[in-house]
């Protein structure tokens, strides 16, 4: 489904991604892991379609098409979704109208009718459901005011509201309380099938007892220094990141 | 940074989408001004002699005045000489029904997206449709006239309520009172005019449509609204001009007068042609609008939503003298390209435990000039009065300006004025945000920009609001994607 390979970025002149190589097949969840500014939601952003970034190597394709001939909204209505690591605000703009927008755009694209506002309500009553959304939130502007949690819920009741083949969950755990963690842990797997994929970016192990993945990687200065099965990630949280800077000679 | 820039350079690109000339024949009296077109003026309209001693006496006081220079504007020079003054459909028709307008006319309606076909069943909305000078076109005037409303253009109003006129005109906008509105005063050739008994509920929104039609026609509107006593009404203006080369001027004046407990809400939607990529051509607005709450408990509140002309230069304000008087201004202003606009609004506060609002939101894009300029001033005996004033400003691009001119003066120690501002540009992260859920940038940035101003739209009929978030997201978006 996604092909990375030897994926260089750098920012400014800055080099932060140099070599990453990643395949994810369908129905599979890939955990990344590593230190705090080692790329993780660097390599997110690229794969969304964020612009401040200059690709220097590499090839990236989706669904056997190069990814970086297509448009931020192009990915998205080709089911590229990301869970970001800090939701931003849009003042003024009712929470229903953007996802109105955003899942008509969704099926335009896919050559279906746009819903009508009738029916869209509908199918967000259920999503709200899934991921126990708060009305009181979706009546609000966009992120308005949300909380660090309800913002992190918040994405993953567009999530399902969407249902994007690649999620790519940027620490969605992060800011959630133990019982949210849950909600969304479960909304997530929800959502899991044989055809889709969830990059899960997270610093905690505790969220992969709840999402299970098939491989964990450690994520380090830019490079991808480590992949193994879910086990690594108990590794990673009783042993800190101290043994892998030392195997890379830090 | 350097893409932001350039994808803004390129949303910002659009071309004016309204622009057409329509060719309804037009008859135009020679270019010019001097006392005796004003008496041609005046007689071919056949007015009462009181209104040719005004124009006469305003034309005498514009003479001595000079072109206000404190609006952080350029202004070109006007050649006052080369304008002509008055310009009507040669026959004035009177129409029983639609099949009878001029084809041009209601092909122009069409084109505008506001067919009088369609308007003229749009339940609720009375509609006085002005080409050019002249009223065309009055509809719904039999509901309004069983409840005593008086809904008519301003010639039709000089002739069959002249005691009406003679005693309001000036009252809010005295002749003299500035530059433009002494000109306006001296040659304005038609517009509109309402008063609503004492006790009358408007029951429909009044809607006007201004165009400015005829080449080389300054047009010169003259609006007076009158609420007696417990009235209400809503009032909305709109328009949309053809595109053409040369600059306009345009300089109405709108005046509001609010009895006791009175209310009126003067809506606008403001969309004159501003000149193409490069500034050329567009027209110049220098409007004079204000309202009196004369009467206790009355209410004023004036709302527009800014997209048009090369040059605005507004200030739609509220003279508070009732006690417990409230006036109101909501504004969204844009500006793209070479586009520049001084606007803002006044709030005298005179009788006591007066109050004031003020909202104002800037959108400047392009290579624009975006001012806010608002006074508020407290006179000593307005005790126990309030104003609230928030000025935002948001910026498309880094070539753009926004400015904000405040100036308050509070005359006793029992009011409070508050004043807010806050400047701030299209997040980038925003526009993400909105691509990462599938939604282009053209899109994106039409919805931040109508969130930012939602405050300001909510403030709109709703019909307006709609056409009004449309005109937004036209006037930025462009050739993206
Ligand atoms: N816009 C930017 N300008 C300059 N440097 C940047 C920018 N964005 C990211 N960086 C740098 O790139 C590096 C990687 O950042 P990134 O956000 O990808 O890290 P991360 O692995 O997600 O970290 P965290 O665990 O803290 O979220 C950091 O050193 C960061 O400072
Ligand atoms: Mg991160």
């Amino acid at each position: 489904m996604l092909s990375i390979k030897n994926l260089c970025v750098s920012i400014e002149g800055k080099e932060i991604l140099n070599g990453i190589n990643l395949e994810i097949n369908p129905g599979e969840v890939h955990a990344i892991m590593g230190p705090n500014g080692s790329g993780k939601s660097t390599l997110a952003n690229v794969l969304a379609g964020k612009e401040d970034y200059e690709i220097t190597a590499g090839e990236i394709t989706y669904m056997g098409e190069d990814l970086f001939e297509m448009a931020p909204e192009d990915r998205a209505r080709k089911g590229i979704f990301l869970s970001f690591q800090y939701p931003v605000e849009i003042p003024g703009v009712p929470m229903v109208n953007f996802l109105k927008t955003a899942l008509n755009e969704h099926r335009k694209f896919r050559g279906e009718k746009p819903l009508t506002a009738g029916e869209f309500l509908k199918v967000m009553r259920e999503k709200k459901a899934l991921v126990e959304m708060d009305t009181e939130l979706t009546n609000r502007s966009v992120n308005e005011g949300f909380s660090g949690g309800e913002k992190k819920k918040n994405e993953i009741f567009q999530m399902a509201l969407l249902e994007p083949k690649l999620s790519i969950l940027d620490e969605t755990d992060s800011g959630l309380d133990i019982d949210a963690l849950k909600t969304v842990a479960h909304g997530v797997n929800a959502l899991r099938s044989a055809e889709n994929a969830t990059i899960v970016v997270t610093h905690y192990q505790r969220l992969l007892d709840y999402i299970v993945p098939d491989h964990v990687h450690v994520l380090y200065k830019g490079r991808i220094v480590k992949s193994a099965g879910k086990e690594l990630a108990f590794e990673l949280e009783e042993k800190g990141y101290e043994w892998i800077k030392k195997e890379n000679g830090d | 940074m350097e893409e932001q820039d350039k994808l803004l350079h390129e949303v910002t690109q659009r071309e004016y989408q309204f622009g057409f000339y329509s060719d309804i024949e037009t008859e135009i009296i020679d270019k010019g001004l001097n006392e005796e077109v004003i008496r041609i003026i005046s007689a071919k309209k056949n007015e009462p002699e009181f209104m040719l001693e005004f124009r006469l006496n305003a034309y005498r006081r514009w003479l001595k005045m000079d072109m206000p220079d404190w609006a952080y504007l350029k202004i070109p020079p006007i050649d006052f000489q080369a304008i002509s003054y008055y310009a009507a459909p040669k026959k004035k028709p009177q129409y029983d029904s639609l099949d009878e307008v001029d084809p041009e006319l209601l092909e122009t309606f069409n084109k505008l997206g506001i067919p009088l076909e369609e308007q003229k069943h749009l339940a609720g909305v009375a509609v006085d449709a002005v080409i050019d000078s002249v009223s065309v076109k009055t509809t719904f005037k039999e509901t309004l006239a069983e409840k005593g409303i008086i809904f008519c253009s301003f010639s039709e109003a000089l002739q069959e309520h002249p005691d009406l006129v003679k005693k309001y005109i000036g009252m809010a906008v005295p002749v003299g009172d500035n530059y433009f509105a002494a000109l306006n005063s001296a040659v304005f050739s038609d517009g509109s005019f309402c008063y609503i008994p004492k006790g009358v509920r408007c029951p429909m929104e009044l809607s006007t449509y201004f165009r400015i039609n005829a080449a080389n026609t300054g047009q010169f509107e003259r609006t007076l609204i009158i609420a007696d006593e417990d009235s209400y009404v809503s009032y909305l203006e709109g328009c949309t001009a053809p595109m053409r080369d040369e600059n306009q001027l345009h300089a109405a004046v709108v005046e509001i007068i609010a009895l006791d407990r009175a209310e009126v809400k003067y809506s606008t939607v403001q969309n004159w042609y501003p000149g193409d990529k490069e500034g050329k051509g567009g027209i110049y607005n220098f409007v004079t609008k204000r309202g009196i709450c004369r009467g206790v408990s009355s209410k004023i509140s004036w709302t527009q939503v800014e997209t048009g002309s090369a040059i605005t230069w507004k200030y739609p304000s509220c003279i508070l003298m009732g006690d417990n008087s409230v006036g109101e201004f909501y504004s969204v202003a844009l500006t793209n390209h070479h586009q520049q606009a001084d606007t803002g609004t006044k709030m005298i506060h005179i009788g006591k435990n007066t109050k004031s609002t003020i909202v104002s939101k800037g959108i400047s894009a392009g290579v624009s000039d975006n001012s806010y300029r608002g006074l508020v001033k407290v006179l000593p005996g307005a005790i126990n009065s309030r104003n609230f004033s928030q000025c935002d400003s948001l910026l498309m691009g880094d070539k753009c300006g926004a400015h904000t001119f405040p100036y308050i003066e509070v005359g006793n120690k029992s009011s409070i004025v508050e004043h807010e501002a806050t400047t701030s540009k299209i997040g980038e992260d925003q526009i993400f945000y909105c691509n990462q859920r599938g939604i282009s940038t053209e899109d994106a940035i039409g919805m931040i920009v109508n969130g930012y101003a939602r405050e300001v739209l909510n403030k709109l009929p709703m019909e307006f609001a709609v056409e009004a978030q449309k005109l937004l997201a036209i006037s930025l978006e462009g050739s993206v994607g």
